[in-house]
């Protein structure tokens, strides 16, 4: 089952910035955000996969309206952390995480938070493009239906135009919102996940290898779609193209071994990178 | 830079060939500046030939390093330390080549103050601005070399001796000129000549520059010290004025 489909809200949103709205009004929690507004904070977070740890004590801000790349080796533990942000990796059997999250500064871990709504505000996209078998229109029409988002079709059909336009797809299916979402090709399949992931109003984009199943062209158009995005979003991408990362991120994230190595600006990282690592990493020189 | 090698190997044949033309335009740099300098003194036409036409050699090692440059950064999509050593020997190569330039642009003088009335004392300030250059080129070279960050920065900041140098250089051709007319096209060319030499001083700045960047992978932004203030000079002419 595809974990897309838990996306959901439980906000009464109507434009995509009132949620932002309604938790900037809420106490930030931890160190004061310095320079850009943070929107994710990890503090001090482990992860353990049974007696393995896969993440040590790492601890990231995630800047509002920014792009954050993840990169790393295979089984650095990016794509690990990445799930600690929407609390997926609590689908996971024997997977514990520890230290805090926290989201506008609200600890995300904190009991009285329902974590499917924590997940319509994370929202996420993998690797594989994953629509439902069903509609173009019901792929983006399902989550906001399903939380009642939209009073009645019109409200509804806006909210699908609107979210396939957000993701560069709508003039290219607009004829045929009734066919399969899977008939499309590898490039629109994801542009639609990534329009189902955004017509629930989420706040945070997690993107897990979003282009590692495109072509260069479709690569390119998703690309596009992020660097418009980040206007809205706090987007978080994890991808193995550094190139991709130097590309579209603000703040580019190492991760080697499970710990974070260096975080820096991205142009700083790839152009004069601090740690050995990252040099060795980013310049192929890994043993 | 103590590196490890890369995990693909012929990139570092890549960036070892580049080195290698840096390291041959570098020595054919130096070896035309020298020579130059000596037809001049010595007004030896053929030295002064071989200058020239060694020039040709200079552009094409500048148009290989250009295209293998071009060529890894199509193919390899180099990052840090890898994406500056390349964006550095385009660099170099550039300042080298018009190096060879300046030294080419010298040698053709020789031909034409042949047989011009000159006083060898007119020639001695030339030869020593050259040394001055030659000896910056000769360090910033090395210290591209051994990735020498403190060596290219006394490059850097020694360059105010060549450009005040070149100040009273000037100043004292201008004296001649007005000693004795017959001085006047011949002083012309050394004045040529030496600021030909003092740009060659120049792009040994530039070079060490290069480095810094290259070394830190932050751009030298600081105001270097600058004593050439020829554009300003003037002689008084103490008889008539023209």
């Amino acid at each position: 089952m595809n974990d897309a489909s838990k996306l959901q809200v439980t906000l009464p949103i109507t434009p995509d910035t009132s949620a932002a709205v309604a938790s900037s009004a809420m106490v930030r929690e931890g160190e004061a955000a310095a320079g850009p507004d943070i929107k994710v904070a990890a503090r001090n977070v482990d992860v353990f996969y049974g007696d393995k740890q896969a993440i040590k004590d790492v601890s990231v801000d995630i800047p509002e309206r920014s792009v954050t790349a993840f990169i790393g080796p295979s089984g650095c533990g990016k794509s690990t952390f990445l799930r600690c942000i929407n609390r997926m990796n609590d689908t996971i059997d024997g997977c514990r995480v520890t230290g805090e999250i926290t989201l506008d500064g609200l600890d995300i871990h904190d009991p009285s938070l329902d974590v499917v709504e924590l997940r319509a505000r994370v929202g996420m996209v993998f690797q594989k493009p994953n629509p439902f078998p069903k509609s173009i229109y019901e792929n983006v029409a399902y989550g906001p239906r399903i939380h009642g988002l939209a009073r009645g079709r019109p409200e509804l059909d806006e909210i699908v135009e609107s979210s396939l336009r957000k993701a560069g797809l709508f003039e290219e299916v607009k004829d045929r919102l009734d066919g399969p979402g899977t008939g499309l090709s590898g490039g629109q399949q994801q542009r639609l996940c990534i329009a189902r992931a955004i017509a629930v109003s989420p706040e945070v984009i997690l993107m897990d290898e979003p282009c590692s199943a495109l072509d260069p062209i479709a690569t390119a158009k998703v690309e596009e779609l992020i660097d418009e995005l980040k206007a809205n979003y706090a987007i978080i991408i994890v991808t193995h193209s550094m190139q991709q990362a130097a590309r579209v991120s603000q703040q580019t994230a190492f991760f080697h071994l499970g710990v974070l190595a260096e975080i820096g600006s991205t142009q700083e990282i790839f152009t004069n990178p601090k740690d050995k690592r990252t040099q060795d990493y980013i310049t192929g020189r890994f043993g | 830079m103590a590196n490890q090698e890369h995990i693909v190997t012929s990139f570092d044949d890549e960036l070892n060939s580049l080195a290698q033309k840096i390291a041959e335009m570098g020595g054919m740099a130096e070896q035309q500046v020298g020579d130059s300098v000596a037809a001049l003194s010595r007004r030896d036409e053929a030295l002064a030939q071989r200058v020239i036409s060694i020039d040709q050699r200079m552009d094409e090692l500048q148009r290989q390093i250009e295209d293998e440059a071009t060529r890894m950064i199509a193919r390899r999509q180099p990052m840090a330390q890898d994406l500056r050593e390349i964006v550095a020997a385009i660099h170099i190569a550039n300042d080298l080549e018009r190096v060879g330039d300046m030294a080419k642009n010298t040698a053709k003088r020789v031909f034409a103050i042949e047989g011009n009335f000159a006083a060898q004392r007119l020639v001695s300030g030339v030869e020593h601005i050259a040394e001055m250059s030659l000896a910056q080129l000769k360090q910033v070279l090395d210290a591209y070399t051994a990735r020498d960050l403190d060596g290219a920065l006394a490059v850097w900041q020694r360059d105010d001796e060549i450009d005040a140098m070149y100040t009273s250089l000037f100043r004292e051709l201008l004296t001649y000129m007005m000693e004795d007319p017959r001085n006047i096209t011949f002083c012309t060319h050394l004045l040529f000549c030496a600021k030909n030499i003092e740009r060659i001083g120049d792009h040994a700045t530039n070079i060490a520059e290069t480095i810094h960047y290259l070394v830190t992978g932050v751009p030298l932004t600081e105001e270097r010290p600058k004593k050439d203030t020829s554009s300003v000079t003037t002689v008084e002419y103490t008889e008539s004025d023209d």
